[in-house]
């Protein structure tokens, strides 16, 4: 994965509109912050193949970056994002790292469904 | 250690058996004993990926998978079954489901040993969820057909609610063995095995113990 050039995600975003994609998206704290630090209020959300199409897209922020995609009935965003990638599936990876190289949040695109 | 006739080793995660059971597993081995791991998952949401990143969320279950598969060869394992589940989603499966899997697994190698996580006290959901799933299944085999189930704990409170491990093995003797494995699972040991090989180097008492000594409680039907 590459740091994210804002115009360069734009431009895949685009790319992806207007077609039938699947979605992944994740945001995670880790299964283990409640065990390391008992104050920790642990929390997270998960979705796999989610089948939709947008219409409009946008990338935000100065770093880390805020994307949003609009479709014809409601909206999916993620906050965080620090890295992309095309993979060689033609894929749209897009993720969050935090300063330590841990995960911390991914939404992908693909016009196939992710295995 | 007691010779065993056949062991079972079901951790939902590749590298759950790394930290606290890998010497057991090269023991056995080295005893001549069968070993069978049956890793539930990838690790698919593992989230170590380095900054920059070595890996993405795609990408990470087939380096995983080989990881599995160089510690399955490194303690001496050629029996690896990978069960084809999801991390983070194991303790969302239909229970009863779950526990024939791990049922029919049991049937197969009738093994004298399992061993696997205590439920409740294993801290991640998969840890727990694959521990009950085992016990589930144990406990539908008539008390004197059950295999001996050695678990592994490690939550917060395990001590005070389930009192001091009774299984102890002292792993020294395959502690390069251990080492190894560890090693194995790079993605997820990378920064940790460096540093604790310094620490073993300065003979650290602490990190002496915890890679020389194994700790099970014998799960009481």
């Amino acid at each position: 994965m590459e740091l994210v050039v804002k115009e360069q995600v734009q431009k895949e975003l685009d790319h992806l509109a207007n077609k039938d994609v699947y979605i992944h998206l994740e945001t995670t704290n880790g299964a283990y912050a409640s065990h390391f630090d008992e104050t920790f209020f642990s929390s997270g959300a998960y979705i796999r193949n989610a089948y939709l199409k947008y219409e409009h897209s946008k990338i935000a922020g100065d770093g880390p970056y805020r994307i949003g995609l609009k479709t014809t009935i409601g909206w999916v965003y993620a906050e965080g994002i620090t890295h992309f990638e095309v993979d060689n599936q033609n894929r749209l990876l897009l993720a969050g790292h935090d300063f330590n190289g841990k995960l911390a949040v991914t939404l992908e695109i693909s016009e196939t469904p992710f295995e | 250690m007691e010779q065993e006739r056949q062991v079972l080793v079901i951790f939902p995660h590749p590298d759950d058996e790394a930290f606290g059971v890998s010497g057991t597993i090269a023991l056995h081995i080295k005893n001549g004993t069968p070993v069978t791991y049956a890793c539930l998952t990838l690790g698919e949401m593992g989230r170590n990926l380095g900054n920059p990143p070595f890996a993405t969320r795609e990408s990470l279950p087939h380096i995983r998978k080989k990881e599995l598969q160089n510690a399955a060869r490194a303690m001496g394992i050629t029996d690896l079954r990978m069960l084809g589940y999801r991390d983070k989603t194991v303790e969302f499966e239909e229970e009863e489901a779950l526990a024939s899997h791990m049922g029919e697994l049991i049937d197969e190698l009738d093994p004298s040993l399992i061993i696997t996580f205590y439920p409740g006290y294993s801290v991640h959901p998969d840890h727990d969820a694959t521990g009950a799933a085992v016990i589930r299944a144990v406990e539908k085999l008539p008390a004197g057909k059950r295999p001996k189930v050695y678990c592994v704990a490690f939550s917060n409170n395990c001590e005070e609610e389930i009192g001091q491990a009774d299984i102890i093995h002292d792993v020294t003797e395959v502690a390069h063995i251990k080492i190894a494995t560890l090693k194995a699972h790079v993605s997820q040991t990378q920064l940790m095995v460096k540093e604790m090989e310094e620490q073993l180097k300065n003979n650290d008492p602490m990190v002496m113990a915890r890679v020389n000594l194994e700790r099970f409680w014998t799960y009481k039907f």
